[in-house]
């Protein structure tokens, strides 16, 4: 059952970090899947201190439901801002789910190049793969009531932030 | 079936003033009285017309019958006991031959009366004179280009001038040429919007303005059909109160539909004349409101595949016999003009252009008599239409005015049932 | 009236004109664009939108241009794209513009891509789909007649957008054979959706139709003086047909009044964008100088051409 009150996002990222910290000897690059995982892959940065500019992924072109949903009502442009040919790359969302998301962010990092190794790094495992893919990284794993979501909302300070939401 | 009476009608019956309840008391083919039966009448038959107005069977100025026994019986299912026909038929009717033939098939089927108007020229190229006294003499009622351009000013004046010689009359579409022939629709608003090519009003009027003149130069018995127009219904009304010898009549469509019904490319309101503009219309209503000029129904079959094409493309023209009642009660109501004018329009002024006798229900007059109820709904599917042409911007509407019986000379040739669907 | 190009929720399902759509729908377009602007700057230029989809692009009117922007922009989105040139043998040989498409159909197309030269083309087809219960069929009109080239009209905004950001502080100026250009009604259908407050017409009465202040445009028969402060111009093409006519005495005469020269163009705002959808006519409607000068964004509007066909068919597509 769904933990209440919710955690601190803020504190989570803070953990996420030191996850990560070890690793950054082979100079992973960050890049955050719009726009839970952008805002925190911003935060990682900071946090690690990582001169490099993060890169962020839209995946709506590479969604597998275009048939039933169309095309989604916002799509924000992908923008990899270096060469992705031979680099460690660390994915970056806020809630890993089915896992079709990270599949079409997979298929979207290919086109642009061959990197050295992906790895996944979420705020929260919710559960009920679809399909086999499974986080390097997560301070967090739950599961959730039929109809319930875990949303990441950033306020206006620019604090991030847990809200659960019902169908 | 020689004697019947038609009772508890609302009679109807413009040109002799009549609008009461009277019963109607047919003979030999004729009207024998009006109001209580003849000395020593016995009806063979009696038709119930209570709720129902009686009055004169309509006369359409203008309708094409391409498939002619469907378009009769159409005809007289719309209370339409005469219908002119314009010379673009199928050869044209540039020979005497031709239209003597169509002259008695028509009689051979029995339905409404067909009134053809001959070619004025071979072929309707407008160059060539047809022979106009063997066309008059083979039943022809007058002379037309149909929707044809004469574009050689000095021939047709010489085809007005030689038409005038035997007193016949010439009937023309004012459209000049020129500025017609690259349009397919009203020079308006919604052309320019939609990137149609125009045709402005200036075609109709430069053309109105043309022909009267050749007119008063002549002395032919002229008259426009399917005015589009106000500036073009002016300049008839001016001619007329000057003494021309020119009349008029605009379609029922053009009194009911503007360029706006296009709407998404509408094929179905593709016109020749086209539908103008909402003053247009208001203007054309008005003279006919006023009588300057008679209705018809232009009735034009175009088959579905004619329709289903680009609007450029598409084959211009409505069906209109079984619609010209309908549409003329509800243009009466909307124009407040009242029940025995507007029947006025498609039977006495219609008869007056023609020169006939007919359109009127006084004692000797034939018989050709409508019977309709003005009260009945019915609504506009293709199934409902005895004519081949489907063709309606109205498809689906819900229309008021239907008839229940349909004379000719006597013998009924229409009992208003509805389409038998096995046929 | 129901638009066709709208399905019951509202939701764009056909392209086939700017006119009656809401700003929120062009704004869309014109974001979702953006988007597909980086795509054309990747290494592999392609996403999976459309993969197993099949594009019909059926030209009944010649264009190579138009219907190669077309085919690049849906192989971009992983579509198979069919070429169709039907010109006018075919339909002399009988086959009516709907048997055409029923054909077409039958062999799985997903989306038709149509040019054809009478205004009111791609609304037949959209209605005979509907009528035959084909709704998961979408038609993007690639110009039908004078009425409407809606991809062109998107791209010129995007271009606007692009360059002057904001719409509601323009002043734009069209200039050309208005009355016979698909284009020009496409753009001042946009540019009034959008709000654009001053659209100006240039040329000469015969080339002007009638009623353009009813469509929110002032009219110009100076173009010195409809030049005066403008932002953006566009210049539309003079086809040769319009010369040695009743429209045009000829080339010449119509350059020296409404050719676009440096010196005409200095009248502009010094800012000022020179636009013109293509094939340009050097000396007859626009000066080299002009063409070749730095006001001009000619090339650009083809390359978010592109893009702006790709966010258009992702999106009818997806409806």
């Amino acid at each position: 059952m769904t933990p209440l009150p919710l955690p601190d996002a803020e504190a989570q990222c803070l953990q996420l970090a030191d996850a990560i910290r070890p690793c950054l000897g082979r100079s992973p690059a960050l890049v955050g899947i719009h726009s839970g995982g952008a805002w925190i892959a911003e935060r990682l940065r900071q946090l690690l201190g990582i001169d490099e500019p993060i890169g962020l992924i839209d995946v709506s072109f590479y969604r597998d439901d275009f048939s039933e949903k169309g095309l989604h009502p916002q799509v924000r442009p992908t923008e990899i801002p270096f060469g992705v040919d031979g680099r460690h790359l660390i994915l970056v969302d806020d809630v890993l789910y089915t896992g079709r998301t990270t599949r079409a962010a997979l298929n979207e990092l290919f086109d642009y190049g061959r990197p050295a190794s992906v790895e996944l790094a979420v705020l929260a495992d919710r559960g009920e793969r679809e399909l086999p893919v499974a986080p390097t990284y997560c301070p967090w794993t739950l599961t959730l009531a039929p109809g319930e979501s875990l949303v990441l909302a950033r306020g206006d300070d620019g604090r991030l932030s847990w809200r659960l939401e019902h169908a | 079936m020689n004697r019947i009476e038609i009772r508890n009608g609302r009679l109807i019956d413009p040109l002799n003033n009549i609008d009461r309840p009277a019963s109607l008391f047919i003979a030999e083919g004729r009207i024998a009285s009006i109001g209580s039966a003849p000395e020593g009448f016995a009806a063979e038959r009696i038709i119930d017309a209570s709720g129902a107005v009686v009055c004169p069977g309509f006369i359409d100025l203008g309708a094409r019958l391409n498939s002619i026994e469907a378009e009769l019986a159409a005809a007289v299912a719309g209370g339409v006991t005469s219908v002119v026909v314009p010379p673009d038929t199928d050869p044209p009717l540039d020979e005497p031959e031709l239209a003597d033939r169509l002259v008695h098939r028509a009689a051979d089927i029995g339905r409404a009366r067909v009134l053809p108007l001959g070619a004025l020229t071979l072929g309707l190229k407008g160059e060539r004179l047809a022979e106009l006294g063997g066309l008059a003499r083979a039943g022809c009622v007058a002379f037309s280009q149909a929707n044809r351009p004469v574009v050689d000013t000095e021939s047709l004046m010489r085809a007005l001038e030689y038409a005038a010689t035997f007193g016949y009359a010439v009937w023309l579409q004012p459209q000049d040429h020129w500025l017609a022939r690259n349009g397919i629709a009203h020079a308006g608003e919604v052309a320019s919007r939609l990137g149609l090519a125009g045709i402005p009003v200036s075609a109709e009027t430069i053309a109105i303005a043309t022909l009267v003149q050749l007119a008063r130069d002549t002395g032919v018995r002229l008259h426009l059909t399917r005015l589009s127009s106000g500036a073009g219904a002016r300049l008839l009304e001016v001619a007329r109160s000057e003494g021309v010898a020119v009349t008029g009549d605009v379609s029922i469509h053009h009194l009911h539909l503007t360029e706006n019904d296009i709407g998404y490319f509408d094929s179905q309101a593709r016109f020749d004349p086209p539908l103008r503009s909402q003053s247009d219309r208001q203007a054309l209503s008005d003279a006919a409101a006023r009588g300057v000029l008679a209705i018809c129904s232009d009735h034009t079959p175009v088959g579905a595949d004619d329709k289903l094409l680009p609007f450029g493309e598409a084959k211009p023209g409505a069906t209109g016999l079984e619609l010209l009642l309908p549409l003329t009660l509800k243009w009466a109501t909307e124009a407040g003009v009242s029940l025995p004018k507007a029947l006025a329009r498609i039977t006495a002024d219609p008869a007056a252009i023609l020169g006939s006798d007919r359109g009127q229900l006084a004692v000797g007059a034939v018989a050709d008599v409508c019977v309709f109820d003005p009260e009945a709904n019915w609504r506009l599917l293709p199934e409902a239409l005895r004519s081949k042409g489907k063709n309606t911007p109205f498809l689906g509407y819900e229309l008021q005015g239907r008839v229940t019986a349909c004379l000719i000379g006597g013998r009924q040739v229409c009992s208003g049932s509805p389409v038998e669907s096995s046929k | 009236m129901h638009n066709p190009q709208l399905n019951a929720h509202g939701e764009l399902t056909h392209l086939l004109s700017i006119e009656g759509l809401p700003r929120e729908v062009v704004t869309h377009i014109l974001d979702t664009a953006q988007s597909f602007m980086e795509v054309s700057q990747r290494d592999v230029k392609k996403v999976p939108l459309l993969r197993g989809k099949s594009v019909f692009n059926l030209f009944f009117e010649n264009s190579t241009r138009t219907r190669t922007t077309f085919e690049i922009a849906a192989k971009r989105l992983s579509a198979d794209v069919i070429n169709l040139d039907i010109g006018r043998s075919s339909t002399a040989k009988g086959e009516t513009l709907l048997d055409t498409i029923d054909n077409l159909c039958a062999m799985h197309a997903n989306l038709f891509v149509v040019r054809h030269s009478a205004s009111g083309a791609p609304y037949l087809i959209a209605e005979h789909l509907a009528r035959v219960g084909r709704d998961d069929i979408h038609v993007v009109n690639a110009g039908d007649g004078r009425h409407a080239h809606p991809t062109q009209g998107l791209l010129d905004m995007y271009t606007i957008r692009h360059y002057k950001q904001e719409f509601t502080n323009l002043r734009v100026a069209i200039v050309g054979d208005i009355l016979h250009s698909r284009v020009a009604r496409s753009d001042i259908h946009a540019l009034t959706t959008l709000g654009v407050p001053e659209v100006r017409a240039i040329g000469p009465q015969t080339l002007l139709p009638g009623h353009l202040d009813r469509m929110g445009v002032h009219v110009f028969h100076d173009l010195a003086e409809g030049l005066k402060d403008c932002d953006v111009v566009i210049m539309l093409r003079l086809q040769n047909e319009r010369m040695n006519g009743a429209l045009l005495p000829s080339a010449g005469e119509y350059f020296r009044l409404y050719g676009l020269t440096p010196d005409k163009l200095a009248l502009a705002k010094p800012d000022a964008i020179v636009m013109h959808p293509g094939p340009m006519n050097r000396g007859v409607e626009i000066h080299s100088v002009v063409a070749d000068g730095p006001q001009a964004v000619i090339l650009p509007q083809v390359t978010f051409g592109i893009a702006v066909r790709m966010a258009v068919m992702s999106i009818v597509a997806g409806n």
